[in-house]
C-alpha cells in the first residue's frame, strides 16, 4: 500500500462518516419533537453534508481519477463506503439520535482538534475549519444528552438504552489497521488507539452528569470502517440518497 | 477597456449584497479574502462562512455577474478555506448595518450585548441554532421579541 492509497482511505472514512451521519441527521428534518429542535438538526446536518465535500473533494484528489465528492458520494455501493457501523443505524427515537449525535461529536472533536495540526496543509486546512463547527456540536449534543439523561423517569430510561444500544459501537472508532499506520509515522493523521483516553474523558464526564451508566462489556461492533462488512441498514439508507442518480444517471442541476 | 483597479474591484464587490441577508455585502461579511490580477485574469479569493453554507454557490455566482457586468471577461473564483472564516472579519460597517435590521452582531463573549429592538441587555437564548447557519436564536425578556444573532465563531 503506497502513502497516497492509505490517504485516499482515510479520506473516505472522514468524508463517509460525515455523510451518512448528515444523511441520517437529515431524515428529521420537519420531524422533531420542537421547531428549534427541528432547525439545530438541519443545521447540523448541513454542516456535515459540507464537511464531507471537503474531505471527499480531497478523496478524488488525491485518488487523481477525475472523481469529484459528487461521484464518490452518489455513484458508490454500500460495499465502497468505509463509514463507521455507528453512522448508518437508524434514528430510533429523538434520545437515541442525540445519544449518537453526542458520541460521534466526542470523536470528532478529538480527530480535528489532532488534524489541525496534520503534516499534510491540505487536511489541516479542512480540519480546522471542521473544528469550529464540530465544537458547537459537541456543546449542544452534550447538553441535550445531560437535559435529557438527568431528566424524566421516562427520558432517563430512554437514554440509558439508547447508550446500552450504541455505546458497543463506539470502539470501531478507535480501530487500527496498516493504513493508520502509514499516516501516522508519517504525522498525516492519528494513531487512532491514541484519541481514546481524551475521548473516555469528554464521554464520562459528561454522562456522569447525565446520571447513565456506560454499560460493561467490550464487545465491538465493526466491519464499516474497513469495508468488510456493513449493516443491512446503509443499502437502504443509500437506495433513498442515491435514488436520482440511479434512476436518471447523470442527471445534472 | 482598460484594466480595473484590484481598488475599484473591492468596491463593486462591496456593492454585492448578501444573498441571505441582503442588508450587508459580501465585503462587509469578509468572505472576500483576496483579489489580484495575475496577467489578464481577475482572481478573487473567497472563504465560506460555514462548511455547508448553501449560500455559498449562490455568492460565487452573484460575484461572476456583478464582475462580468462591469466588463471583467477572464475571471477566476478561488475558494480558500484557511484560515477559516471567523466573526472578526465582519466589518464595523456591516455590523452597524446587521443591527439595525434587527440582527444582534457578533461579541466576544458570546452572546449579544444588547436587544436590537428595545437595546435592552436583560436576555435569554432559545437555541443556538436559527434561521440560517451563522446564527442563534435569542429573546428580549423586556420588550419580549425573539430576535436572530450572528453567532461568534
Amino acid at each position: 500500500m503506497t502513502r497516497d492509497e492509505a490517504l485516499f482511505e482515510f479520506l473516505l472514512r472522514m468524508g463517509d462518516n460525515t455523510l451518512i451521519l448528515g444523511h441520517r441527521v437529515s431524515e428529521w428534518c420537519g420531524h422533531s419533537p420542537v421547531l428549534e429542535e427541528d432547525i439545530a438538526l438541519a443545521n447540523t446536518a448541513l454542516d456535515m453534508i459540507g464537511q464531507t465535500q471537503l474531505w471527499l473533494g480531497l478523496a478524488g484528489e488525491v485518488e487523481g481519477k477525475g472523481r469529484t465528492a459528487d461521484n464518490l458520494a452518489f455513484l458508490r455501493d454500500a460495499w465502497d463506503f468505509r463509514n463507521v457501523l455507528m453512522v448508518e443505524l437508524p434514528n430510533g427515537d429523538f434520545g437515541q439520535t442525540l445519544m449518537r449525535q453526542f458520541l460521534y461529536d466526542a470523536w470528532s472533536f478529538v480527530m480535528t482538534d489532532w488534524l489541525k495540526g496534520s503534516s499534510d496543509p491540505r487536511i489541516a486546512a479542512i480540519a480546522e475549519k471542521a473544528h469550529k463547527e464540530v465544537t458547537y456540536h459537541l456543546e449542544r449534543s452534550g447538553d441535550t444528552v445531560i437535559g435529557l439523561g438527568d431528566g424524566t423517569e421516562e427520558s432517563h430510561s430512554r437514554m440509558q438504552a439508547a447508550l446500552d444500544y450504541l455505546y458497543p459501537y463506539c470502539g470501531e472508532m478507535f480501530e487500527k489497521d496498516k493504513s493508520d499506520e502509514l499516516l501516522a509515522e508519517a504525522g498525516i493523521a492519528p494513531d487512532p488507539t491514541e484519541l481514546r483516553p481524551e475521548y473516555d474523558d469528554i464521554v464520562g464526564r459528561v454522562l456522569a452528569e447525565a446520571t447513565l451508566a456506560i454499560p460493561g462489556g467490550s464487545y465491538v461492533h465493526k466491519g464499516g470502517r474497513n469495508g468488510r462488512m456493513h449493516t443491512e441498514h446503509l443499502g437502504h439508507l443509500l437506495t433513498s440518497m442515491q435514488w436520482l442518480q440511479r434512476a436518471y444517471p447523470g442527471a445534472a442541476w | 477597456m482598460a484594466k480595473p483597479t484590484v481598488d475599484q474591484v473591492w468596491e463593486w464587490l462591496d456593492a454585492v449584497p448578501d444573498p441571505e441577508i441582503p442588508v450587508i455585502s459580501l465585503v462587509d461579511l469578509g468572505i472576500i479574502r483576496g483579489v489580484e490580477w495575475q496577467g489578464e485574469t481577475l482572481i478573487v479569493s473567497v472563504t465560506p462562512t460555514y462548511s455547508g453554507c448553501p449560500a455559498t454557490s449562490i455568492i460565487n455566482l452573484d460575484i461572476e455577474i456583478a464582475l462580468r457586468g462591469h466588463g471583467i471577461e477572464k475571471l477566476e473564483l478561488k475558494r480558500q478555506i484557511s484560515p477559516p472564516w471567523t466573526t472578526n472579519w465582519l466589518t464595523e460597517k456591516g455590523r452597524a448595518k446587521l443591527e439595525d435590521y434587527g440582527i444582534a452582531p457578533p461579541q466576544p463573549a458570546g452572546g449579544p450585548s444588547r436587544c436590537p429592538q428595545c437595546h435592552s441587555s436583560n436576555l435569554e437564548r432559545i437555541s443556538q441554532f436559527g434561521s440560517t447557519p451563522c446564527k442563534a436564536t435569542w429573546r428580549c425578556r423586556d420588550c419580549l421579541e425573539p430576535f436572530d444573532y450572528f453567532k461568534c465563531i
